[in-house]
């Protein structure tokens, strides 16, 4: 007999799990194949937002099966960024699969599949239960990278995805077996307490071993130097599909790296502290420099996620609750103006044919002014321009760096986003300054709904009812995983 | 001599090495890729049941299963995507994999 507090405690996974079987089922028993892709997709966002209610329900601090699973105001807002993003991505993709043939009952399936392994991520406290998640979100992430099954591309951006992310998963693995072998332990409360032990922080193999998983996930998060399969992926990937990855998934393992570092090797802080200052740094300069020569804008935006990745890791370098707070902002922030960009590639279409170079934007502003000023306004949020939520998030995160004193990393930090905006804004000079291309075809109610909802977010995180209560929840969350006042 | 620990590690450090190069040194073709990842999740299999049988604790074992179940299914995964590209791509010679760069 189950005790009933364990099911309230993954009430949310559960549902998530039971949805997609329940889908898989009525997908399969549907003649239409078309009809059945649109129902279901629609049921998958209702399963998602049955979810978030769920994990809205929940309250105070609670861990289940021997302490390998928890939920608390961490998990809780890294759950309801992951769940909103999944839900708007999955109602983007209605017209573009539409239009190619691929509105399948598979994909939302899948995404419900890959979206459970985030929330298992988040909530990870035990090395079998980060693997575990994140191989049920990597298995259906290679799928769905390969979705447009007659494409060259898009199957090889699944191949690429696929190699690299088992090699990583395995990088992790073997990392998390000497962490086994050197502490005794797979629970990371146990872990954090053979850590502090004295002899510990000379030990060769712990160090090891942290190494080697920290590697397996800055594959996952795309971090410098282990990122180059992001922009053939983000390329190759259909479209709706890149928008999901770009959100969600790094939301997933991110909060993954937080709980690993914060809550299993709080007593080796120096130690990781400095790979992820190196990482930060890396990712910060390449997210700078190697966007600028793009023409496409699908790649352009996968360097550009690799920098902000850079930008939330200073957070995480500064090692306190008030970093840790700047890091979960940062992340809320980046995924509520990714969605809208990808809307705004999403939008970008001729006929039935959809476009994604820099040049077929120009001229937008004379076209469509709407449609140029959301992309403006985002682009001016990704470069940091006050008072747009990218620049608050920016805030969080270089705070708490300087009073940590990093100020080289914080110094650099600075540079790298004066250099990246250079290519944010080079997109708003040619939506708004160049001679105009073909107008783009008249845009679509629910994808425009997305950017108009992410440029609005953006303008209005400075009122303190949006901005206040995102900083609060996210406060709240980080003083749960790092003791110390946040904020 | 007694076979120790350190003896099981050593081979499992030698398998995993083995599994990285097989990955990055070779040239011909998809397959041989997909060994390799399945020889380096075997040699993290090695040393969680050693780590658990020198240090006492089950744990370790309960997760070599799990890694083996998860390797099935990733393989299962992997040669789908390469019938898929095979078939669109009329090969899966590693040279091949080129249609984006930069």
């Amino acid at each position: 007999m189950i005790d009933s507090t364990v099911l309230s405690v993954v009430m949310p996974e559960l549902i998530l799990a039971l949805g997609a079987i329940a889908l898989l089922m009525i997908g399969v028993f549907t003649k239409d194949g078309e009809a059945a892709g649109r129902t279901v997709s629609w049921l998958a966002i209702i399963v998602l937002v049955i979810a978030g209610v769920a994990v809205f329900e929940q309250t105070g601090t609670a861990s289940v099966f021997n302490g390998a699973f928890v939920s608390d105001s961490f998990t809780r807002f890294l759950k309801i960024v992951i769940l909103v993003g999944g839900a708007l991505t999955l109602l983007m993709t209605f017209d573009n699969f539409g239009r190619a043939k691929l509105l399948l009952f598979e994909y939302p399936v899948l995404v419900l599949l890959a979206t459970l392994g985030m929330l298992m991520m988040v909530s990870a406290n035990d090395l079998i239960a980060l693997y575990l998640g994140l191989e049920l979100q990597s298995l259906a992430l290679y799928v769905i990278a390969a979705f447009k099954r007659d494409d060259v591309r898009s199957s090889e951006a699944g191949l690429k995805y696929f190699v690299l992310g088992a090699l990583s998963s395995g990088m992790l693995l073997y990392g998390a077996s000497i962490l086994y072998g050197v502490t005794g332990s797979t629970s990371y409360a146990t872990i954090a307490s053979a850590v502090s032990l004295p002899q510990m922080t000379t030990n060769v193999g712990l160090t090891f071993g942290l190494v080697f998983v920290l590697v397996g996930i800055a594959f996952k998060i795309a971090a410098v130097p282990f990122h180059m399969w992001t922009p053939d992926v983000y390329q190759g990937a259909p479209t709706p599909v890149t928008a999901f990855f770009a959100g969600a998934p790094k939301i997933a393992a991110m909060a993954l790296l937080l709980r690993f570092t914060q809550a299993a090797l709080p007593a080796v802080a120096s130690q990781w502290q400095q790979i992820i200052i190196f990482i930060s740094i890396a990712s910060m300069g390449l997210g700078a420099f190697a966007a600028i020569g793009q023409n496409n804008i699908k790649r352009l935006l996968a360097y550009s996620s690799i920098g902000h990745v850079g930008f939330a890791l200073v957070g995480l370098a500064a090692n306190s609750a008030e970093g840790t707070a700047g890091v979960l902002i940062y992340l809320a922030i980046y995924v509520a103006m990714t969605l809208g960009a990808f809307a705004c590639v999403l939008s970008m279409r001729r006929g039935d044919r959809y476009v994604e170079n820099i040049s077929d934007l120009a001229g937008l502003a004379r076209s469509d002014l709407t449609f140029a000023t959301i992309l403006a306004l985002l682009m001016f949020s990704f470069a940091g321009i006050p008072p747009l939520a990218g620049f608050w998030a920016k805030w969080y995160v270089f705070l708490p760096a300087i009073k940590a004193g990093l100020y080289p990393l914080s110094v650099i930090g600075m540079i790298a986003s004066v250099i990246s905006a250079y290519y944010y804004l080079r997109i708003v000079k040619i939506m708004f300054f160049d001679e105009p291309a073909e107008a783009f075809a008249p845009r679509e109610g629910r994808t425009f709904a997305v950017m108009a909802l992410s440029a609005v977010f953006t303008v209005i995180f400075v009122l303190p009812f949006v901005g206040g209560a995102v900083v609060d929840a996210a406060s709240a969350a980080a003083a749960v995983l790092v003791p110390g006042h946040a904020l | 001599m007694t076979i120790g620990l350190g003896h099981y590690l050593v081979v499992a450090a030698c398998l995993f090495t083995l599994g990285i190069f097989g990955i990055f040194l070779n040239r011909k073709n998809v397959i041989v890729i997909l060994l390799s990842i399945e020889l380096m999740l075997l040699a993290v299999n090695i040393n969680f049941v050693a780590f658990s049988h020198f240090n006492g604790d089950l744990v370790g074992q309960v997760f070599a299963l799990f890694v083996l179940t998860v390797a099935a299914a990733e393989s299962a995964i992997g040669l789908a995507i390469m019938v898929v590209y095979f078939r669109n791509r009329g090969s899966i010679a590693v040279e091949d994999i080129n249609m984006m760069k930069g």
